[in-house]
């Protein structure tokens, strides 16, 4: 119980800005491919509402640029788990992290116009910088297999674009 | 631009004229640049006014290469982008969606 509540907490500590490496356990590779993965997903799903929402040009081509490349490495992930003959498993980080966005997604889907942008677009560049944070302290040091660790760090990369990416759309819309 | 677009033309011609030489024209060069896990490779090249550079994206993800003032090239996932170089100078270039990806060109006259 300890052990799980740990991980929980690390989660949120990861999502509200603190430091994931405090975590006392670390995940194995099933896990750490689950975590990986499911962040993919929260960010594409992220990436749907502002699609559906958003009138502004320059937001709706970033989210689209965010389904493009996070679907992209998702299945680089799932092709990759396959040949490893691995199986991604479910656990109390992964969990987390999907409950703290489902409650971030209701927050931004209460909102319209420029209010929206702003949040969204913010949302984005805060949940990358965690997202990157985890992988360097914790995901990429935790992985045992080379190739596992090769595309968390192709991640690391293409995730800091992202982060960078999206500051910028933020600096346009303030 | 016709005749690389259609690779039976040139042989066509080739045939009419009766000889097998194809004639390019002599000093312009394409340089390529690799694109592989999110780095231009290599990130610092010098081209000549008339040269091409041809990026070849090995991602499974899109990149461009966007100047600085607004030239882009769109570089498709798996595929590649060309730029003919018109001017000479010194450009800085990044990818647009992943700003972190860095390169540069500088053009001779």
């Amino acid at each position: 119980m300890t052990v799980r509540l740990t991980t929980a907490a690390a989660a949120f500590a990861l999502l509200l800005g603190g430091n994931w490496a405090l975590a006392a356990d670390k995940p194995t590779d099933p896990q750490i491919a689950h975590i990986a993965y499911t962040a993919g997903v929260i960010d594409v799903e992220a990436a749907k509402l502002a699609i559906a929402t958003s009138k502004n040009k320059t937001v709706v081509e970033f989210a689209e640029s965010m389904v493009r490349d996070h679907e992209s490495v998702n299945k680089q992930a799932l092709d990759l788990v396959k040949k490893l003959n691995v199986t991604p498993e479910d656990n109390d980080t992964s969990k987390a992290l999907s409950q703290a966005a489902e409650s971030k997604r209701s927050e931004l889907a209460k909102l319209t116009g420029a209010d929206f942008d702003k949040a969204y677009v913010e949302n984005e560049a805060a949940y990358h910088k965690q997202v990157n944070g985890a992988l360097e302290t914790l995901l990429i040091p935790s992985a045992q297999n080379a190739e596992l660790k090769s595309l968390l760090e192709t991640g690391l990369k293409l995730f800091q674009g992202h982060q960078q990416h999206a500051e910028h759309v933020a600096t346009e819309l303030r | 631009m016709n005749a690389a677009a259609n690779p039976l033309r040139p042989a066509f011609l080739a045939l009419l004229l009766g000889t097998a030489t194809i004639v390019v024209p002599a000093q312009a060069e394409t340089i390529e640049v690799t694109i592989d896990r999110l780095v231009y490779a290599p990130a610092e090249i010098e081209a000549k006014v008339g040269d091409e550079i041809e990026w070849i994206n090995k991602d499974a993800l899109v990149h461009t290469a966007t100047m600085k003032g607004g030239t882009e090239v769109l570089v498709p996932a798996k595929k590649s982008g060309r730029l003919l170089m018109r001017e000479p100078g010194s450009f800085d270039y990044i990818c647009r969606y992943h700003p972190n990806m860095e390169g540069h060109i500088t053009v001779r006259p």
